[in-house]
């Protein structure tokens, strides 16, 4: 099992945004991680990633305990991220982003040219420009997504946490998307956890699907099911009037 | 860029020839403007990566007054001194810097409660008037040329000396300029959060270079006090002291390894030009003027002189090269 979460929750004062969400990403598989806006999804995944500390549950990555590890630890532990709002660094150059990632990103030391090379493949991997003079200004959404996800790659992660690559993108720049999430996880070996709160394309290219809705998980199952799981439909779409 | 490898060894010795051809009170000024510079590139270290501390004039108060005291009361030679005095600043730099980076304290937060330890620095030194002399100083116990004691009356030593440290300091910024951690910090800076999630330790990096940041102004604020024997908690430690700092570095430029050098050049020189000219008739008035300056410096060239000459010669680059298609 690449990653099993139990009874994870977290709560902000008063109001629990996670409430004891357990589920398990298989290896090698596209778990696809859904709900409406504010069900808790982004929490989840921050929650998984270090960057908030979870009020109780376990997080394990196959089978070690990562809980509460500081973010920085947890990306050298093997998990990869993206931010839902790409979050690049302005001041350096595009492979400099990356070669930060993998310069400190995996576990072991590695030099400044081997951190160069290895941003080279994950910029050429995502197909935007590894040449040293390319900048981060004037990239477009759909350019800003691949920097996230080169960025991310180039911590040779074993487990990616990829939150709304789609949004603000349009159809075919989705359709890109979706495919390279895909060739990540079948050329890479990288099992991939993907946080959406639009269905469509997601649901043709992963594996198995949760479905959260107000912090709480109502529905795993594959992508078939979940679109006539009445739980699930009543969540997108409202109650059926009887 | 071999000719400004050329124009740095021949600045070099210029430098160092000065003291036979100038009078003693220009070599006085020198002598400061190149501690004050050692300083100033001590705390552009982390002011760069938008770290505003004000907090350097506690790590130069430790650094000056933990030697003059040992020395002073326990014959303790400042050659061991110093490193304590710099490890009771580093000390104070984790102290203080731990907790901040900790929780987050960013920006304005962060330049507020270094500003507290500034004042809680020169406050205790007040209060350990038994001591210290509080508010009206103490004089080290002077025994004469002694490199034991590290005291020399002669100025060219102390020339000699500055130069040294200054260059250290320039050494080091250039040291962090071309390592890896300058990007980081420039992540950093940037945002903390997308940082660690590719891995990078920002506690770590962030304490890293205030660490050494403290440790410089420490060494420059102990030298200091070799040089000038007389000690107040006014003028090398406190709030007055940290403004110092960080308005000469901005007005120099903090993003150039020179623009730190250049703050100290342009604000002492000013500073005392404008005492000399003005000499008793104006009190007051070569420190308003100093004022008015120096706030038209920092709203008129925010990237600092050094930093408004680069830009200005890569304009001059960029419109000779832009008439002849490439």
């Amino acid at each position: 099992m690449m990653l099993t979460v139990e009874g994870l929750s977290k709560r902000f004062g008063g109001f629990l945004a996670v409430n004891q969400v357990s589920f398990e990403v298989r290896e090698g598989e596209i778990l696809g991680l859904i709900g409406p806006n504010g069900s808790g999804k982004s929490t989840t995944f921050n929650l998984i990633a270090g960057n908030l500390r979870p009020t109780s549950g376990s997080v394990r990555l196959q089978g070690k305990e990562i809980a509460g590890l500081p973010a920085y630890a947890i990306c050298h532990k093997g998990v990869g991220r993206t931010f839902q709002i790409p979050r690049p660094f302005r001041k350096l150059s595009l492979l400099e982003n990356v070669m930060l990632a993998a310069y400190y990103g995996g576990a072991g030391n590695i030099g400044r040219a081997e951190a160069l090379r290895s941003a080279g493949e994950a910029l050429d991997m995502v197909g935007l420009p590894s040449d040293a003079t390319a900048r981060t200004d004037g990239l477009g959404a759909a350019a800003l997504k691949k920097l996230e996800l080169a960025r991310a790659l180039a911590t040779k992660p074993r487990l990616l946490l990829a939150d709304e690559s789609l949004g603000g993108l349009d159809s075919t720049e989705m359709e890109r998307a979706a495919e390279l999430l895909n060739n990540i996880r079948t050329r890479m070996g990288i099992t991939i956890v993907w946080v959406e709160h639009i269905m469509g394309v997601l649901m043709r290219i992963v594996d198995r699907v949760i479905v959260l809705d107000h912090g709480e998980k109502i529905f795993e199952g594959v992508p078939g099911q979940a679109a006539v799981d009445p739980r699930v439909t009543e969540v997108y779409l409202g109650k059926k009037k009887t | 860029m071999t000719v400004s490898r050329i124009a740095m060894l021949v600045g070099l010795v210029i430098l160092i020839a000065l003291p036979a051809v100038v009078p003693p009170y220009f070599l006085h000024l020198l002598i400061q403007i190149l501690l004050w510079a050692f300083i100033y590139t001590a705390w552009a270290l982390m002011g760069r990566f938008g770290f505003v501390s004000f907090g350097h004039g506690a790590f130069m108060g430790v650094g000056a007054y933990v030697p003059a005291l040992l020395w002073t009361y326990y014959d303790v030679t400042p050659w061991i001194g110093i490193p304590l005095g710099i490890a009771f600043s580093m000390l104070l730099a984790l102290v203080i810097g731990y907790p901040c980076f900790r929780l987050r304290v960013v920006g304005h937060y962060f330049a507020l409660v270094t500003l507290a330890l500034s004042q809680v620095v020169l406050l205790s030194l007040v209060a350990a008037r038994d001591i210290t002399g509080g508010s009206l100083g103490f004089t080290q116990k002077a025994v004469g040329h002694s490199w034991y004691a590290l005291q020399f009356p002669e100025k060219s030593y102390f020339y000699g000396i500055s130069i040294v440290v200054w260059l250290i300091g320039l050494y080091v910024w250039q040291r962090i300029d071309r390592s890896i951690n300058r990007e980081a910090l420039e992540a950093i800076s940037e945002d903390e959060d997308a940082a660690a999630a590719i891995g990078i330790d920002v506690l770590r990096e962030k304490l890293r270079v205030t660490v050494i940041s403290a440790a410089l102004t420490a060494l420059g604020g102990a030298i200091y006090a070799q040089y000038m024997m007389y000690l107040n908690p006014e003028t090398v430690s406190g709030i007055a002291v940290s403004l110092q700092i960080v308005f000469a570095v901005i007005a120099g430029g903090v993003y150039s390894m020179l623009g730190p050098t250049v703050g100290s050049l342009l604000t002492l020189s000013l500073t005392e030009g404008l005492r000399v000219w003005f000499g008793t008739n104006f009190i007051g008035a070569a420190n308003t003027i100093y004022g008015i300056l120096l706030i038209l410096c920092i709203i008129f060239m925010p990237q600092g002189i050094v930093g408004a000459l680069k830009g200005l010669r890569f304009r001059l680059q960029h419109t000779k090269v832009a008439a002849p298609a490439e």
